[in-house]
């Protein structure tokens, strides 16, 4: 086996030890720290990549809070001068009905004075035409014409009988 | 002929250019040439792929990045913050181990990981690092380290030994683990791959057997490389904190 023969030892040790420390020097002041520096550089900007998200995140929630938070005060006082402008018109409409129903009774009366007094001259005029008609056909039939007096008495009680 | 189908050819070193230093062999051989390419690939996956410092990687830069991110987590897992300071050591043996196992999955290519040498080199560098450390950090209070916790002491004299045991044994599991699986794979794709040409038409089933065992073997190279670099943080993890 050509492992075995000690002869080769010593030029595969020597470079051997050779080769190693070269890499080991290439490694340890050249390859190791530089690739330590990317990879910490690249940490770094990751996290503050991070950090700033994860502020911007607490930026939108802030302002996405502040929204609503403003969303529901116009929406409170929506609703106040809603029922506000309900109230006042529903007050507006009571007085404005109250104040036509007053013109109505008012015109109501009015119109039930003048039913009365249009009946109450009616009655007169239809006693003064019976007075009249009484005294008139009682002087046709038996030639004398009673009393004024009497005959209006006469048609004041026939007309208390009808009515 | 004899050679080409000799399964254990491939791991033969062969010297590319001879050199000696005061009598001793420091020849660059093909397992230090392949080596030589780990660190060269390595290093142009972890270097030039970052080189834009990208904030969004692209696909080279992600892959040196989760390659770095693989290792970082693993040592944290396993030694937690003080494991800092092996991340170079730690993320360099892995990288090293990956490579030259991978590396030797491409045909025609040298796997420097089956060679005993080269991982008990390694192993026994782990090995004589940990306890300098374990020793530098906790001083006389590392030997406590071979008896655990809440064992009687009358178990004393049959545990300290099987302790010390398999404490010494770490670097021999280590590199023979990493260096006999990686033999062992190469071998046997070899010896299918000498099967197929002989048997004419019926040599598609070996074919068949070289594409699941080649897909296996691409598994147990990144296993192999992930098993060494994790024993090395449990070892660093006793080190730093004893039991």
């Amino acid at each position: 086996m050509p492992q075995f023969n000690i002869a080769t030892f010593p030029p595969q040790i020597i470079w051997l030890a050779i080769t190693f420390v070269v890499l080991y020097i290439l490694m340890a002041r050249v390859a190791l720290p530089r690739i330590g520096n990317v990879l910490s550089e690249r940490q770094e900007k990751i996290d503050d990549n991070l950090e700033a998200a994860e502020q911007l995140r607490t930026q939108a929630k802030a302002d996405a809070d502040a929204y609503s938070s403003e969303l529901a005060k116009a929406r409170e006082a929506a609703r106040l001068a809603i029922a506000e402008a309900t109230l006042e018109v529903s007050a507006d409409a009571a007085q404005k009905q109250e104040a036509l129903g007053q013109r109505l009774t008012a015109q109501i009366k009015s119109a039930e004075a003048e039913i009365d007094k249009a009946k109450a001259n009616a009655r007169t005029s239809i006693r003064d035409a019976a007075i009249g008609v009484a005294q008139a056909a009682t002087q046709r039939l038996i030639g004398t014409a009673p009393a004024e007096p009497t005959t209006a008495a006469a048609v004041d009680r026939a007309l208390q009988a009808r009515s | 002929m004899a050679e080409a189908h000799n399964p254990l050819a491939q791991f033969e070193i062969k010297t590319l250019i001879p050199i000696h230093i005061g009598g001793v062999d420091a020849s660059f051989t093909n397992s230090a040439a392949f080596m030589v390419a780990s660190v060269v690939c390595v290093s142009a996956l972890m270097i030039l792929s970052v080189r834009s410092r990208a904030l969004v990687p692209g696909r080279w830069q992600l892959l040196a990045e989760l390659a770095y991110s693989f290792i970082a987590k693993m040592l944290t897992d396993t030694v937690g913050k003080e494991g800092r300071p092996y991340f170079p050591l730690v993320f360099s043996i892995f990288m090293f181990v990956l490579f030259g196992n991978m590396l030797g999955m491409l045909p025609y290519t040298f796997t420097y990981t089956s060679h005993l040498a080269v991982t008990f080199a390694m192993a026994a560098f782990v090995f004589v690092l940990v306890t300098v450390v374990a020793i530098a950090k906790h001083g006389m209070k590392f030997f406590s380290f071979f008896l655990p916790h809440g064992v009687p002491i009358a178990m004393a004299p049959l545990l300290i030994p099987i302790e010390i045991i398999s404490y010494l044994s770490r670097p021999v599991s280590l590199s023979v683990r990493l260096f006999a699986n990686m033999m062992a794979g190469h071998t046997l794709l070899k010896v299918l791959g000498g099967f197929v040409l002989p048997l004419g038409i019926f040599g598609v089933v070996p074919v068949l057997g070289l594409v699941a065992v080649s897909g296996l073997e691409l598994l147990i190279a990144f296993l192999q490389a992930y098993i060494f670099t994790i024993l090395t943080c449990i070892y660093i993890n006793d080190a730093v904190h004893l039991h």
